[in-house]
């Protein structure tokens, strides 16, 4: 029997970034195949290609036996692959059943609808996959979870032979966990084949039956569940050498700067936060998405105000209310995405260097015009900025331009403190290794630097000591010169090993 | 160049359409009708100019109009009851403001859409003066039509006030921190929050300044005629908003220049009378300047179309 999905040698580039580079992959009736690796691995980039949203740039699919060009996400679904996100995309003012019948019924505009068989419909398929869900509810009314169920009823409505499920454990509680798994064996036994995609190793081992290792958008390897154990698949996801591109620190980390003791913010769920951030240093926070970092930051920004514990700053306690007392105390945050919150791409470079130093700069109001110009060239020298003049639109910029202009809106606001949120995510190999030099720099500047960052080995490149979050907490420290392993071990929430 | 495209291509249509006129219809450079056409678009400039800063802040307000007929009302009242004029002008002014900072909160502070906001302003304000009014004209001193002077010195002075605000904003939307943040609001309001601006205050700002705008246009147009009419500014929001579009203001924030919308408000001043001398029938008027606005927006998306692909 042919296998229901073949990828062969599919390759996948975003402008300069080669997100997946020759990758094959094999699906087979009633098997459930967990997909594993880091953030940034290429797992999305597969799922996409999969569901025909990205088109593939080399390499080729087959479905079901047959080969397949120019696969589209319509055509995908006709095929029978169904795709179930950790966000469910579902029509939150519409019911269960008019959700399920969207996906399900092909009409013409016209057509009249058959109330009493949508009904029935939707909660046979709910019934199958044993979710007590009133089929008339608003999908708004629902939890995550049963979101989620919601749209594994889809799934198996379409008569999907491809379920992808993407991280689905995330937000589920135990009871609804074993739930989702009765569902998924029940998927399985029916020959459908599940492509499961997920953090927490003990569920690949509770669930799948083969699994593969994504790195650095290559198949490192796939393996029966049965023939690999928990370390030996960690080995594969971090697999890479520190290379030599990160810059060492040269003298010792100064007085302490910041300190938190306690905090946490009820709002993004970050909780009982310890942690120091000394003057000269670069401390790195490691961890998977979602695990709160990113919160942690919006935290000391005062995006969202801690409601929980102390933060002191050069020994005195303070509340960071909003982002204008974070700046007045000399707490800069570099964003994470920075085409939507750093960067305004519409206008002038200057203009965004000078975004978060008006008053400074311009008192009384008035632009200086040359005086912002001096500033930016000042930057466009310091940071190599590769750009036509400081008048050039910062849409003109290539990724690690543009990043460049973000960090240098911050360094001009003369910070104590650097808060930078994967501050290389989409730029090339080139514009990093500066990007590197310059924060190794600004440290020895005196500058603490908080550094969040998903690429393991550049967190622990970059890091003079690295706390790992897990669950909206720091879970693990380590000093300079920890072990991938156990880094990504703590970020999983495996308990260490006695070694 | 590329820069100023649209400002120049809607001059070019005006210098197109002017020369036309002198060809086909001298008599439309005739000074006295020129001066009194002039004159009358002199509160739509002022007008425009709010309604670009508002736009290019990513909001609209449609309760101009409303607002300028009541603070129309209101200056009457207070000139009929015999307070002098520069007290009649700041008071005005500041109730424009008022009314502006009252849809500025409901906007920036409770987050609503604009649109809907200031639809309901529109409509509260328009029938709370109806019913108030009954429909009344209010007249004014002697001393007020003209400011006092000669219809033709007074033309000449509401003429180069309404300009001179047109320079001093455009001057200032460029050269003031201020104009700069409206432009990083309307851009991306959530990078300018994360750059320390406070958005939600400069959204509140600029409909403050909108409503003192529609104030002063208001005063400027009260001046032209010895009553004041109490439906005056009927369709002046949709004029304005014409001419900030035609003019190049991105309705979807963050672009556009004050120079623009000046060009494009002559552009649609000259429009009626060059039908009027061409021998179109009036019929037309309307329908031509819709298709105006059209071209204006297909032009738009055009080049963007072209600049994402």
């Amino acid at each position: 029997m042919a296998p229901l999905l073949q990828l062969s040698n599919v390759t996948k580039s975003f402008g300069a970034v080669r997100a997946l580079r020759g990758v094959s992959f094999t699906l087979e009736p009633g098997e459930v195949h967990a997909l594993l690796g880091e953030n940034g691995a290429g797992k999305s980039t597969l799922i996409k290609v999969i569901t025909g949203a990205h088109p593939l740039d080399d390499g080729e699919i087959q479905i079901g036996g047959q080969l397949i060009t120019h696969l589209t996400p319509a055509r995908a679904r006709a095929l029978g692959i169904a795709c179930i996100y950790q966000q469910p995309a579902l029509f939150p003012d519409l019911s269960v059943a008019e959700n399920v019948a969207l996906r399900l019924e092909k009409t013409s505009p016209v057509h009249g609808v058959r109330w009493a068989e949508r009904q029935a419909r939707a909660k046979e398929l709910l019934h199958r996959i044993g979710a007590e869900i009133d089929p008339a509810a608003e999908v708004r009314t629902l939890s995550m979870p049963e979101q989620q169920l919601v749209e594994i009823a889809c799934a198996l409505g379409t008569g999907a032979r491809v379920v992808i499920m993407d991280e689905p454990t995330a937000s589920l509680t135990q009871k609804e966990q074993h739930l989702l798994f009765a569902v998924v064996r029940d998927l399985r036994s029916h020959g459908v084949g599940v492509i499961y995609i997920s953090h927490r190793l003990e569920e690949i081992f509770a669930l799948a039956d083969r699994v593969t290792v994504l790195r650095d958008g290559q198949s490192v390897g796939t393996n029966p569940v049965d023939a690999i154990n928990e370390a030996a698949l960690i080995k594969m996801m971090v697999g890479r050498e520190v290379s030599a591109i990160y810059p060492l620190a040269e003298s010792a980390p100064g007085e302490r700067v910041l300190s938190l003791t306690g905090v946490g913010c009820s709002t993004s769920g970050v909780h009982r936060i310890d942690l120091e951030l000394r003057a000269g240093e670069i401390l790195g926070l490691a961890g998977l998405v979602g695990a709160g970092r990113t919160e942690l930051a919006q935290i000391l920004f005062g995006l969202t105000p801690a409601d929980a514990g102390e933060i002191r700053l050069g020994g005195q306690t303070i509340h960071i209310a909003d982002p204008q007392s974070a700046v007045a105390q000399g707490i800069a945050y570099v964003p994470e995405d920075r085409r939507r919150h750093g960067v305004i791409l519409e206008m002038p470079i200057a203009a965004n260097v000078t975004m978060a130093i008006h008053s400074r700069l311009f008192p009384g109001t008035w632009l200086r015009d040359a005086a912002e110009r001096a500033l930016t060239l000042d930057f466009i020298r310091d940071l190599g900025v590769k750009a036509a003049g400081p008048q050039a639109p910062g849409g003109s910029l290539s990724g690690g331009n543009q990043q460049k202009i973000a960090l240098a809106r911050w360094l001009a606001t003369k910070p104590r403190i650097l808060i930078l949120d994967e501050p290389t995510q989409g730029v090339d190999v080139g514009a990093k290794s500066e990007i590197y030099k310059t924060i190794r720099q600004l440290a020895a500047d005196g500058l603490a630097v908080l550094m969040i960052s998903s690429d393991l080995p550049e967190v622990l490149g970059m890091s003079d000591r690295l706390a790992v979050m897990r669950g909206g907490t720091i879970v693990a420290e380590f000093p300079r010169g920890a072990d991938a392993h156990d880094v990504m071990a703590a970020a999983l929430g495996q308990k260490k090993e006695a070694a | 160049m590329q820069k100023y495209g649209r400002e120049l291509s809607v001059a070019m249509v005006l210098v197109a359409l002017l020369l036309v006129l002198a060809v086909v219809a001298p008599a439309f450079y005739e000074p006295q009708p020129l001066l009194s056409r002039l004159a009358r678009e002199a509160p739509t400039l002022v007008v425009a100019c709010g309604v670009a800063l508002v736009m290019v802040t990513r909001q609209i307000d449609i309760s101009i109009g409303s607002v300028f007929a009541l603070c129309g009302v209101c200056a009457g009242s207070l000139a009929a009851a015999g307070w002098p004029l520069v007290a009649v002008f700041g008071v005005t002014v500041l109730i424009g403001a008022t009314l502006g900072a009252v849809n500025g909160a409901l906007v920036a502070g409770l987050r609503l859409p604009s649109i809907v906001v200031t639809l309901a302003t529109m409509v509260i304000l328009r029938e709370g003066l109806r019913w108030k009014q009954q429909g009344a004209f209010i007249n004014l001193p002697d001393a007020w039509q003209w400011f006092g002077l000669s219809q033709r010195s007074g033309q000449i002075t509401l003429i180069v006030c309404s300009v001179a605000l047109l320079a001093v904003l455009a001057w200032a939307s460029r050269n003031l921190a201020g104009g700069r943040f409206l432009y990083a609001v309307g851009s991306n309001a959530e990078a300018a929050r994360l750059a320390g601006l406070r958005p939600q205050w400069v959204t509140l700002a600029v409909f403050v300044f909108m409503g003192a705008l529609a104030a002063w246009a208001a005063l400027l147009n009260i001046v032209q005629s010895p009553q004041v009419d109490p439906k005056s500014g009927t369709g002046l929001e949709l004029k304005a908003i014409a001419a900030a579009v035609v003019g190049g203001v991105a309705v979807s924030g963050g672009r556009g220049n004050l120079w623009g919308v000046f060009v494009a408000v002559l552009l649609l001043a000259c429009i009626n009378p060059a039908l009027t001398y061409l021998h179109v029938e009036a019929y037309w008027e309307k329908a031509i300047q819709g298709a105006v606005i059209l071209l204006a927006v297909i032009f738009d998306g055009l080049r963007n179309r072209r600049q994402t692909t």
